[in-house]
């Protein structure tokens, strides 16, 4: 086995680094202090073609590996936590659905937009009385001539209004399975502006704050038969493998952040002086230091493998719930002791790693908390 | 090539607009130093349309022969004619050293002459001498006398390096412009004129000007400068460099700045020190909010005073400043102004 | 329309400059970028793709690692790479540089050859107009602006105190200056597709027309005399003061030196 990069992995590395530190490092602080959805840098991406990463060419993506997605993901968070998170929503949660489940006509019509970046994709399965419990979801569709009418809302929507085309749950029916009655759900894409579509309220947040997190509401919202995704009640079975890519995605958000704090805090040290020396010669510094690297390492290493597991294996759950538990609580941990080590300064919004702790905790919970990737990953060793 | 036969000092004595360029003094001051070394003359090559009359400026800064090439080709600088001026000099009169100003035209004509007519050309030299190369004997190499040492910076600043064209001729060097002296002017000294003309005939190489625009500045060169107060990123934002324009004023010098500066548009690019704009070796000069990057140093460390304002005790400015003040330059250079104002109108 | 731009490894001076023996650089013991002002080049020619359609070959000179250069230059959207790499072409100065370069173009056909202005690590600006003298056709140097009419193109070259705005019959040479534009970054597929592509590797077998006697240090007119760090003037004076007692210090020496 050989840990060395592939000359394209590094390349790509570099660029997205170059474009993180030139483009997206700059307007970070900003983003996180006025909430503002950092549109120009979504158009950037999509110019330099960071919306399509492991979409196939022939679907105007850019016919990479999941590994490739993986780093630009790292790299963008390792500098700005939301820019981190609408790539990840945008490619894992409506992209890739689509990819895999899609009909050619789907692909031609949302995936070809959506890898050229020309459109923005979103995901809507969380309601109020159903998060990571699917079968508590009450919005539905029913089948009135050749459209589905919607009814019900969506919460805590990542890229929510910023969207151009959204992949929405709905239940569809009921069937029975092992004698219980279970609802069947189905996948749909919605384009916004399809009537009875509208936004709620906008979320007001801790972390990731840049990122557009908002209600989407379907008032009677029509939409067409022909964009149902996959099979009727295909949809939890859509949903699930959805997460488990959109997992790894937001691992490698995880592992951005806690190496950019990392990175940070390392600086710092030196830079710092107490005592009459830089607190990066004191014993204490060096060994937090030191355990951060390690689960920074660490982390890395477990993310790539999923990214090489969702690249080269038909399933890769169990890979992905590894990769996220250990990068989201890596992140939590790394930024906690960056501030720490920063001190009074780390509490501060003038130092990155404030922010860095903030966008960190959102990791733990969305796309399935670590308690649920404990679940998945002891499900599979007790099966 | 018999490089005995090649013999004497040439300068290239740059004009616009008939005017000449303070690097021809430059070059012929240098050139006077070199020339008297070897035992031999320095010849400037005045090159333009009606430009005879500019002769006797080269002689009253020391030129002791002047040769004219003189051709309507020749009004505005175009690379094509002006090589073949230059190269069919060299091949006529065969010099044994010939410098160059690096400066846009000299740095754009100096290669293709050099590799017309099959010579090395050093870029952009800041020191230039007479002696042996290899510098010291080498068993089993001829150590070869009085040849031209041409020294230059390379990397961005971050080296320098003595070159020597040892088996061919002329020795080609363009100089960097600030960086010579001139010599005294002999006001009323007469030209020892030659004219020579090669002929010019537009060829497939002549290129054609549609137009020539010239920017309006009515700033003093900063390269002229015997104060300059620059600025550098932490100045924040354009509208703070009235601050250091106060500053100037008070003290009669000019305002110039750091790439950075350029780069984020503040200021225009002739007001620019350093390795990719211009060196500068003013009485003092002030970096105010310059962090001193290593190829700014390499445009203004020949300054005679360097005063250093800056917050970040770790910029590397502070390194080459004579005196270097660590602190909040909003604060510190108003204050500066004013009790400048006072001293100088107490002397008044 | 074809445009071959000519671009350069160069060892970004951020990292330290190392020496061989001999006084040339160590050029594999440092880290490398695109040289910023080919990058300018190589950007001015893809937007003659975007826009004519043009065919944009790179072409270097290097050591066999310098491949990496013109995967990057196809990464951004170049259609073919030709390294030239050969042991009898090291050590070149500018004149064996641009000697080895147009013994290279004559094997290519080409409308528009661009250069950058210069490289980071020389800083000499001159092997494109070199180049453009071997090669017997029009150079136009520091290009700030470049179009295509007909059979020429129009070019505002930069001077001192004003631009020329310069037509030249093609095919000719012009050299950009890293403000021309904003270079554009790779794009991951490009990346991919970069890595796979074949590159043309030549040696000096495959220069047309050329001297051995024009090759490599040997055929380099210019010779290191000596090569070392720059040495700097050492700091002077350091303050920490509070603004009022700054602006005395300041003062003070100023009369001091019989500034004021």
């Amino acid at each position: 086995m050989d840990f060395t990069l592939r000359k394209e992995h590094e390349m790509a590395r570099a660029l997205f680094k170059e474009f993180a530190e030139k483009e997206v490092k700059p307007l970070a602080q900003e983003v996180d202090e006025t909430e503002v959805f950092p549109r120009g840098t979504v158009e950037k991406m999509a110019k330099n073609g960071f919306l399509g990463i492991p979409v196939p060419k022939e679907y105007g993506g850019q016919g990479c590996d999941p590994l490739t997605y993986v780093m630009c993901v790292e790299e963008l968070s390792k500098v700005c936590g939301t820019t981190g998170v609408i790539v990840s929503a945008h490619t894992s949660l409506c992209c890739d659905p689509i990819m895999t489940f899609g009909t050619e006509e789907q692909k031609q019509k949302y995936l070809v937009l959506l890898a050229k970046g020309e459109k923005l994709g979103a995901f809507g399965l969380t309601e109020p009385g159903a998060g990571t419990d699917a079968q508590g979801q009450q919005t539905k569709a029913v089948l009135d001539g050749n459209e589905y009418v919607i009814n019900g809302s969506k919460i805590f929507i990542t890229n929510g209004k910023e969207a151009d085309v959204y992949v929405i749950f709905a239940v569809t029916g009921m069937i029975e399975k092992r004698g219980r009655m279970m609802k069947e759900i189905s996948a749909f894409i919605v384009e916004k502006g399809m009537p009875g579509f509208s936004f709620g309220t906008k979320e007001k947040k801790m972390g990731i704050r840049g990122s557009s997190t908002y209600e989407l509401i379907f008032t009677d919202c029509r939409v067409p038969q022909e964009n149902m995704l996959g099979k009727p009640g295909q949809g939890f079975k859509i949903a699930m493998h959805t997460l488990d890519g959109g997992r790894i995605g937001i691992a490698a958000q995880a592992l951005g952040i806690a190496e950019g704090a990392l990175d940070r805090t390392i600086a710092y040290t030196k830079e710092r002086k107490q005592f009459g020396k830089s607190i990066a010669a004191q014993q204490n510094t060096q060994f937090q230091l030191a355990d951060m690297a390690t689960k920074v390492q660490a982390a890395q290493l477990l993310v790539y493998k999923a990214a090489m597991a969702k690249a080269n294996q038909k399933e890769y759950g169990f890979e992905a719930a590894q990769a996220k538990l250990y990068a989201a609580e890596t992140a939590m941990e790394v930024t906690t002791k960056a501030v720490q080590l920063h001190g009074g300064y780390g509490y501060t919004r003038e130092y990155d790693v404030e922010r860095m702790m903030r966008d960190a905790k959102i990791t733990e919970i969305y796309e399935g908390t670590s308690e649920v990737q404990k679940m998945v990953i002891s499900a599979a060793l007790l099966k | 090539m018999n490089l005995e036969e090649y013999k004497g000092v040439y300068v290239f004595a740059q004009q616009v607009d008939n005017c000449v360029n303070n690097i021809a003094f430059e070059l012929i001051g240098k050139g006077k130093d070199l020339a008297e070394a070897l035992g031999t003359e320095v010849t400037a090559v005045l090159v333009g349309s009606n430009v005879r009359d500019l002769a006797d400026q080269l002689a009253e800064y020391g030129a002791d022969k002047v040769i004219v090439v003189d051709d309507p080709e020749l009004k505005e600088y175009r690379t094509e004619p002006y090589a073949h001026a230059l190269a069919s000099v060299i091949r006529k009169y065969k010099p044994e050293i010939f410098l160059v100003g690096a400066t846009a035209i000299g740095r754009d004509l100096g290669p293709r002459v050099s590799a017309r007519i099959h010579t090395g050309l050093t870029a952009d030299c800041t020191q230039l001498e007479i002696g042996d190369f290899p510098l010291a004997p080498v068993p089993g190499k001829e150590q070869k006398h009085n040849q031209l040492l041409m020294t230059r910076p390379a990397f961005g600043g971050n080296t320098i390096a003595t070159i020597a064209c040892p088996d061919f001729r002329p020795q080609m060097a363009t100089v960097r412009p600030g960086v010579m002296q001139k010599r005294e002017r002999k006001p009323g000294v007469k030209a020892n004129v030659e004219e020579f003309n090669p002929g010019f005939t537009p060829d497939h190489k002549y290129v054609e000007i549609m137009d020539v625009v010239k920017a309006v500045t009515n700033t003093v060169d900063i390269m002229d400068a015997k104060i300059l107060v620059s600025g550098g990123r932490g100045m924040g934002g354009p509208e703070n460099f009235k601050m250091l324009e106060d500053l100037a004023e008070v003290l009669g010098g000019q305002v110039s700045c750091s790439r950075a500066v350029v780069d984020a548009g503040w200021k225009p690019k002739d007001l620019q020190v350093g390795q990719t704009g211009k060196t500068v070796r003013p009485n003092v000069y002030f970096a105010i909010g310059i962090s001193g990057a290593i190829q700014h140093l390499a445009g203004m460390e020949e300054s005679d005073i360097i005063v250093a304002i800056n917050k970040d005790e770790t910029a590397p400015i502070f390194d080459v400043a004579d005196y270097g003040v660590v602190g909040d330059l909003n604060k510190i250079v108003p204050a500066l102004t004013e009790k400048l104002r006072a001293e100088l109108a107490k002397k008044d | 329309m074809k445009v071959v731009v000519c671009i350069k490894q160069v060892p970004d001076t951020k990292g330290g400059v190392k020496f061989n023996p001999d006084g040339t650089l160590d050029r594999a013991a440092m880290m490398t970028i695109m040289n910023p002002d080919d990058k300018a080049g190589l950007e001015a020619a893809l937007r003659l793709k975007d826009q004519y359609g043009a065919e944009v070959t790179v072409l270097t000179m290097g050591l066999p690692k310098a491949e990496d250069v013109l995967r990057e230059a196809m990464a951004m959207g170049a259609d073919k790479g030709v390294l030239v790499t050969d042991r009898v072409l090291g050590g070149a100065d500018t004149w064996a540089t641009s000697q080895t370069l147009a013994g290279a173009l004559r094997n290519m056909e080409y409308d528009l050859i661009i250069t950058g202005r210069q490289a980071i690590d020389g800083d000499t600006a001159q092997v494109g107009p070199q180049i453009s003298e071997h090669l017997d056709i029009p150079v136009i140097s520091y290009a700030q602006n470049l179009k295509i009419e007909g059979d020429s193109v129009i070019v505002e070259r930069q001077f001192d105190d004003r631009y020329h705005v310069l037509k030249a019959k093609m095919p000719c040479l012009i050299t950009a200056l890293a403000e021309l534009n904003e270079p554009r970054y790779m794009t991951p597929g490009g990346i991919f597709d970069a890595c796979k592509a074949e590159i043309t590797v030549w040696g000096r077998a495959d220069l047309k027309d050329v001297e051995d006697s024009n090759l490599g240090l040997k055929g380099s007119p210019t010779q290191i005399a000596k090569a070392s760090d720059k040495v700097r003037k050492g700091a002077g004076e350091k303050v920490n003061l509070d603004p009022a007692e700054s602006v005395d210090y300041i003062v003070g020496k100023l009369k001091e030196k019989h500034v004021i």
